[in-house]
């Protein structure tokens, strides 16, 4: 939209001058001509499929970590009933196969949405090593700037490209856990159904990891998490 | 220590100890506790959703639900991997909700083999007839409910041959097994048509032990360690879903592999 197209409307007129003295011309075109939309940091499928997701991971590891607990992998790690679901193994099991459904159903939607909007490439990609090492020492010393929500920094590319990574991985070493008979081919990729146990463990870790950060970081930069409610 | 490498995260005289902590206590509401993770959920939704037995209602239907899904992934045809004989864990953990001197003592020279239900001969069957029976081998492994697995090597006949000598009706939809000490076990009629499931006279090529079910065992190298069951004593084929012990306290039905 220029001026040239014709009268322009006074307020989207006084949006660009105010925006040019900031000298970010090509960013408020943006802006103006597709409306209020474009303020949406988080279309609403995104954060419908986060929250259903961030429940669903929640009973998968509360539930998951009463399950280790009936045969655990190494002898210093046993989880705290207080913090474990379903009070004895067949209560965490079936917590498990039923938020297993929702975990799937809703990432298989997340994932496929992300390749088809092309949200995963744009806002994911491309992850320099450079960039992370750069964002990763400024973040240590608090000078990683948050001015923009819309744009994810180096560092947030990476943790948010890994914990999707690292849930490809938990969903496929659990399907080799629970059926290494009829997906025994599955199970083989892994190594074997110990193996797949360790895997199945590991990527659980990960995911705690990733999780204990981003809540921490998500409640140092609050409006990140106003973003992830209410999209904007 | 030993065992600890051959089973990860088992150690066998543990194991009678790991069962009976995964036994529920009668005095608590089943499977609703955990504090934090559900002061997370409630925190979550903004409402208690897990409280009260509606909790366990929905749970116990998506278990259901679970069992047609795994009825449809099963194969009749599928067959578990099988292992050599060095693969075999030695020695193969005992694992029961009893304690291994506990486990029931079967007389072999009077036992006999009751069978009942949707079949044309309800003759019952002694030890030496059953011995009789054509044998086939396996080396599976066998996985527990609680993670742990181990591979064993197993002799006996087919189920699905033994079916057609006493001429059950196999579009029956289950088969129920009841066990010396009152254990009891149902299981799907396509399973136990499964080429490898098994009625197990022997262990490793010697008469079953007493801790690995003497007289008899069913193997079904396709389901959960506890829907495999020892000391068995009667069966039934039936189209009624006589439940199992287990299964009434809350693992999952079809427990399928």
């Amino acid at each position: 939209m220029t001026d040239k197209d014709g009268p322009a409307h006074p307020q989207a007129r006084l949006r660009r001058i105010f925006v040019e003295s900031e000298g970010t011309m090509m960013r408020a075109e943006t802006m103006i001509s597709t409306a209020p939309a474009a303020t949406t940091i988080h279309p609403r499928w995104v954060r419908v499929c986060h929250w259903i997701n961030a429940l669903a991971i929640l009973v998968m590891i509360g539930s998951g970590w009463q399950i280790y607990n009936a045969s655990p992998l190494f002898d210093f790690l046993v989880f705290p009933r207080q913090i474990a679901l379903g009070n004895w193994l067949a209560g965490a099991l079936l917590w498990h196969f039923a938020a297993m459904w929702v975990l799937v159903i809703n990432g298989v939607v997340y994932v496929t949405l992300g390749i088809v909007t092309g949200r995963f490439r744009r806002k994911l990609l491309p992850i320099r090593p450079g960039d992370v090492v750069a964002d990763m020492k400024a973040a240590l010393t608090f000078k990683l700037a948050h001015d923009d929500l819309s744009r994810y920094n180096a560092v947030q590319n990476l943790l948010y490209t890994g914990v999707i990574l690292a849930g490809v991985v938990i969903v496929l070493s659990g399907l080799s856990i629970w059926k290494p008979v009829q997906l025994q081919e599955l199970t083989a990729l892994f190594g074997g159904y110990d193996a797949a146990r360790y895997v199945h463990f590991f990527a659980m870790a990960a995911i705690v990891g990733f999780i204990v950060v981003h809540v921490a970081l998500a409640l140092i930069v609050p409006k990140s998490l106003r973003a992830m409610i209410t999209g904007r | 220590m030993r065992q600890r490498r051959t089973i990860p995260g088992v150690d066998p005289k543990l194991l009678i100890k790991d069962a009976t902590r995964v036994m529920p206590d009668a005095s608590r509401r089943s499977f609703l506790r955990g504090a934090a993770s559900l002061g997370a959920l409630t925190f979550l939704t903004g409402c208690d959703i897990i409280d009260g037995d509606t909790a366990e209602s929905v749970l116990r239907k998506i278990s259901e639900f679970n069992d047609g899904a795994q009825a449809a992934l099963f194969s009749r045809t599928k067959l578990a991997p099988t292992y050599p004989e060095s693969a075999i864990t030695r020695p193969f953990p005992f694992n029961a909700y009893y304690d291994e001197d506990e486990a029931p003592q079967v007389d072999g020279e009077t036992y006999k083999l009751e069978v009942a239900g949707l079949v044309d001969s309800k003759k019952p069957w002694t030890l030496e007839e059953l011995h009789a029976l054509p044998e086939v081998s396996q080396i599976t492994r066998h996985i527990c409910v609680e993670g742990w697995s181990a591979i064993g090597s197993w002799q006996g006949t087919p189920l699905s041959e033994f079916l057609k000598r006493i001429g059950a009706d196999t579009r029956a939809k289950y088969v129920w097994f009841k066990c010396a000490e009152g254990y009891t076990n149902t299981i799907d009629m396509p399973t136990a048509l499964h080429p490898q499931t098994q009625l197990t006279f022997k262990f490793d090529n010697k008469i079953l032990p007493r801790s690995y079910g003497f007289p008899m065992k069913i193997r079904m190298p396709t389901k959960l360690g506890f829907k495999n069951p020892k000391y068995v004593v009667a069966m039934e084929v039936t189209n009624t879903d006589k439940g199992g012990y287990w299964e009434d306290k809350g693992y999952n039905w079809f427990s399928g592999l």
